[in-house]
């Protein structure tokens, strides 16, 4: 994301002071032990930190749901708002104030069940945010229900035989929407490439979506074990225009040679899901921004009083 | 020319006669009814503008096919224009029409079954059915014709396309033009007044269209001078203050931008989609934008979004969307974020009846919402008002941290008026926040313990930093789940309306203050109301009216103003029991929304005379059901 001049409140740049992670701290977070939202927390943290971006100018949009809980616990602006709408909120927001670092934080029910609209076109409309999907496949918050990622055969409480159809897949899903600019994934356990890749997103210049795999001892440990306990089951997609992380290559060997650049590429490694791929799947900063599109100049009121009084003579009788 | 049986009259056009007879009249109601596409819109539009402008009061209402392409000639697909002018100001679309000028017989037809002519109406047709080489449509007017004599109208034929042939190849979009024609030399309407309007609305075309629309015109003109032997002579007082003639959606669009709104979010939908269209055009010049959300769940999200980072916006919908917003609404009421919601209601329930006039949301608007969740209701009654609103609603909506939704109808959102020029106001265009720094210690929500309110944050301000929350919070926006802080966060919400209502004043009545029968209306009824009420006190009768615009919080004084009178009976476009309709009683039948909401707030026996016809209610409906309740007091 990119600072745009364009704004409603003049504030300037933000202001240079030296902000330490302290200074993004909100309040203590009630997530259970092991929760894979309290590694994805620090790593949004770090990011703030290393960006030194002001508090007061950074916007942290969720649904609900366990990981929209995640603006509750940081100290910059928040809006926890309905589940499955974080992201028309943060559009709006996005859209009037261009000079905000604006961030949406959702589950995989909020983001690819009950706001899956959303989703599609907020993709579309390519505005320059963060979009966070804390996927752990389960719905958390609600107690153990099947989610559209739910891996075929999970069993919950509503479907406790195991879930019926095989899961959504939210990383082919956005790369077949039009003007999708940045699809990523990542997960919780591997905190060096989360890091990694929300800088990545947070410096594209567009709708940045990033899938994060996350733990939930809740409900889904099952899911994610397997990962866990075997590497080799992991892939990292690496390219210079993608994102390397050297710390993570001696425990995950397998790495895949892959052009961010290439749509085709991209969705036929999301297609194949035999694997968890980890990395930049896809990013075009060429598509234009809904925000930029959009972009008016502000009027003051002396120039929208001429103009008015010039629109009412065209009703005058 | 056939003779047709029956009391009408059926005939060619007069011989031309150098003394039409003319008649001085204080108001006429005419309609002008074509296929969609024909023009007849346009025609009345520009017939309606031009005679607003001489000094006529005038009231203009689309007639609307629910269908974008209806079969052509089809009774139900009739579009048009009923015009009421007056030598004073028309408030409402009035009774039936005394003059029908019709492109085919089937739209007359229409019209005619839903009795919207008067019996003596005067009824201009086009001729050219009759002798169509079809042999249906021969007989679709032989048979129209038929049902149409049972009426004492004066139909006289006429030769539209033939006429037009002279100027056009393709009369067919030129009929419009020689109708207005025509019609300017039976109603003496300034040639040159509406010559101008002719052109200004062909600006975009060649000289040489704005050029025959001119000369269709003459033709029009020429034929009616030539043919016809009666001309109506509605006195003028050219206005003596500035005035605007415009739409109620057009009003909303213009009052929004009076009110310094800077996002328009919205998903199409009947009648409200207009609003964006006219905002869609000249917005962007003021440095605002409409955005087209994917839904309206989106719409109202991305107002939200804008309101909550210090931008000026609102959302316009009619009901199925008012619906759909109804979480959104909730969540704003809750996070105490200024929304303007702009409902342009329709027929209901479900997709109902899309282009047509209800007032069937008023509870939704109220009480739509899961948990308690107060919000403000105003009802503009005029396309004035319309403008009026947002103005009033952007200032409540900041001033109180709340949402408000302004009632319009089909109604209002189509009818032309001519309304006085507002003067426009600087601040009304005033940034909404402060955007210094939040002083040291001060929270999200300082609740003022007495009236609830409290100082707004926005995204950017130094110090603001807090999460907004649909949870119940305290005033730190802490979630907190404790039976206190809930039950003080719904008190705080709560007390804003009762700070509100404080502020307001009792309804003005219309007619005496005291009597024997209150009619208490709200919304587009007004004109109609308020003519019915003047009818029946021209008889004698002790009856007055009463209009609310504010219907949450509620205007005060209510209990006090019902105590003066015998009887207080609601008059709507909703759906209420006929009290003799089989199975109801006093304890179960269900009543007229407004009248609902008045038991509830005075415990006086309100009662109500509603009807959902699809169309605005006509003041002579309205004045039999005032001496129906009339008659029911006396002889109960
Ligand atoms: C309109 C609406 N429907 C349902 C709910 C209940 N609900 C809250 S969170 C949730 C699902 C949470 O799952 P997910 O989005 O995956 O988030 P997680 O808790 O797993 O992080 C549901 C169904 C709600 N709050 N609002
Ligand atoms: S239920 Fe699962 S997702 Fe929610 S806090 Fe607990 S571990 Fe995390
Ligand atoms: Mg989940």
């Amino acid at each position: 994301m990119s600072d745009c001049d364009c704004s409603l409140l003049v504030l300037g740049e933000d202001e240079a002071q030296d902000y330490t992670m302290q200074d993004y701290a909100g309040a203590m977070p009630r997530w259970c032990p092991g929760c894979g939202d309290h590694g994805i927390l620090t790593s949004v943290q770090r990011l703030l930190e290393e960006e030194q971006l002001a508090p007061e100018r950074t916007v942290f949009v969720s649904g609900i749901g366990c990981s929209s809980r995640l603006p509750h616990y940081l100290k910059t602006y928040g809006f926890h708002g309905l589940h499955g709408r974080a992201l028309p909120v943060a559009t709006g927001v996005k859209l009037s104030r261009p000079d905000l670092h604006v961030f949406a934080v959702m589950g995989d029910g909020d983001c690819c069940s009950i706001g899956a609209g959303h989703w599609m076109h907020a993709t579309r409309y390519n505005v320059d945010m963060v979009a966070l999907m804390l996927d752990n496949e389960i719905y958390g918050l609600t107690k153990n229900q099947t989610s559209p990622t739910t891996p075929q055969g999970h069993p919950s409480n509503t479907q406790p035989r195991g879930s019926y159809l095989p899961p959504l897949n939210p990383l082919s899903a956005t790369l077949g929407i039009s003007n999708a600019s940045f699809v990523a994934q990542t997960s919780d356990w591997v905190p060096a490439h989360l890091y990694a890749t929300l800088r990545a997103a947070y410096r594209h210049r567009g709708f940045a979506f990033v899938r994060i795999l996350q733990r939930c001892p809740q409900y889904s440990t099952k899911i994610f074990d397997s990962f866990l306990r075997d590497p080799s089951r992991t892939e990292l997609l690496i390219h210079e225009r993608g994102i390397d992380v050297p710390e993570v290559a001696d425990l995950y060997p397998n790495r895949r040679r892959h052009d961010p650049s290439d749509l085709d590429a991209a969705r036929a490694v999301a297609q194949d899901t035999s694997m968890a791929r980890l990395g930049v799947f896809y990013q075009n900063e060429s598509h234009p921004r809904y925000e930029e599109t959009r972009h008016v100049p502000p009027h003051s009121v002396d120039e929208r009083l001429e103009l008015l009084t010039a629109e009412f003579d065209r009703h005058a009788i | 020319m056939d003779a047709h049986t029956g009391a009408s009259t059926m005939a060619a056009p007069p011989e031309p006669t150098s003394h039409p007879r003319l008649l001085r009249l204080a108001e006429h109601t005419l309609e002008i009814l074509s296929d969609p596409g024909e023009g007849a819109q346009k025609c009345g539009q520009i017939f309606g503008e031009a005679s607003a402008r001489m000094g006529n009061g005038v009231w203009t209402v689309e007639i609307i096919p629910a269908e974008i392409q209806p079969p052509a000639r089809s009774p139900a697909g009739g579009s048009g224009n009923r015009i009421r002018v007056g030598q004073g100001p028309v408030t409402n679309w009035g009774d039936h029409a005394n003059l029908v000028v019709a492109f085919n017989e089937q739209v007359l037809l229409g019209r005619h079954d839903l009795d919207a002519l008067a019996d003596d109406a005067i009824v201009l047709i086009e001729n050219r059915w009759a002798s169509e080489d079809d042999e249906v449509i021969r007989k679709q007017w032989e048979s129209a014709m038929a049902q149409l004599t049972t009426r004492n109208y004066r139909i006289i034929e006429v030769p539209m396309e033939t006429e037009c042939l002279e100027v056009v190849d393709a009369p067919r979009k030129g009929k419009n033009m020689f109708v207005l024609g025509m019609l300017c030399w039976i109603y003496r309407r300034d040639l040159e007044t509406v010559r101008e309007i002719v052109a200004r609305q062909f600006r975009k075309k060649s000289a040489e269209v704005v050029e025959m629309n001119h000369a269709l015109l003459d033709v029009g003109y020429r034929w009616a001078e030539a043919h016809l032997d009666f001309q109506f002579d509605i006195p003028c007082t050219p206005p003596s203050v500035p005035m605007v003639v415009t739409n109620g959606n057009q009003a909303v669009a213009l009052g929004a931008i009076a009110a310094g709104m800077e996002l328009c979010a919205m998903y199409p939908i009947t009648p409200a989609t207009s609003v964006s269209h006219y905002l869609g055009d000249i917005f962007e010049r003021f440095g605002g934008i409409v955005h087209q959300a994917e839904d309206e769940i989106a719409a109202a999200g991305v107002a939200i979004g804008a309101s909550y980072a210090g931008k000026v916006a609102f959302t316009v919908t009619s009901g199925p969307g008012l619906a759909l917003k109804t979480e959104f609404i909730g969540l704003a009421v809750m996070g105490e974020v200024p929304l303007v919601v702009v409902d342009v209601q329709r027929g209901g329930p479900s997709t109902g009846l899309p282009t047509k006039v209800e007032q069937s949301d008023l509870l939704a608007a109220l009480f739509a919402q899961a948990g308690d969740a107060p919000r403000v209701v105003i009802a503009p009654a005029t396309i004035e008002e319309c403008f009026n609103a947002m103005i009033t609603a952007r200032r409540i909506a900041e001033t109180f941290r709340c949402v408000v939704i302004v009632l319009t109808d089909a109604n209002l959102a189509t009818g032309v008026q001519p309304w006085i020029r507002p003067e426009l106001d600087r601040r009304w265009l005033a940034d909404p926040v402060d955007q210094a720094a939040v002083p040291n210690g001060v929270r999200p929500y300082e609740w003022d313990p007495n009236t609830g309110l409290s100082r707004r944050f926005i995204p950017g301000q130094p110090g603001g930093m807090h999460t907004l929350t649909g949870l119940a919070h305290d005033e730190r926006s802490t979630v907190a789940y404790t039976p206190d802080v809930h039950q003080r966060g719904c008190e705080m919400r709560s007390r804003k309306l009762a700070v509100l209502q404080n502020a307001l004043k009792p309804p003005p009545v219309h007619g005496d203050s005291d009597g024997d029968l209150l009619i208490v209306g709200w919304g587009s009824t007004k004109g109609a109301i308020e003519e019915a009420v003047d009818r029946v006190r021209a008889e004698g009768q002790r009856v007055s009216s009463t209009h609310l615009t504010f219907l949450s919080p509620m205007h005060p004084g209510l209990r006090e103003l019902f105590a003066r009178f015998g009887k207080v009976m609601t008059v709507e476009i909703n759906y209420s029991d006929a009290p003799t309709a089989p199975y109801i009683t006093q304890e179960n039948r269900r009543l007229g929304q407004l009248a609902w909401l008045l038991r509830a707030s005075t415990l006086v026996d309100v009662d109500c005379w509603t009807k959902v016809p699809g169309e605005p209610l006509r003041p002579a409906r309205i004045h039999a059901a005032i001496r129906d309740a009339l008659s029911h007091e006396r002889n109960p």
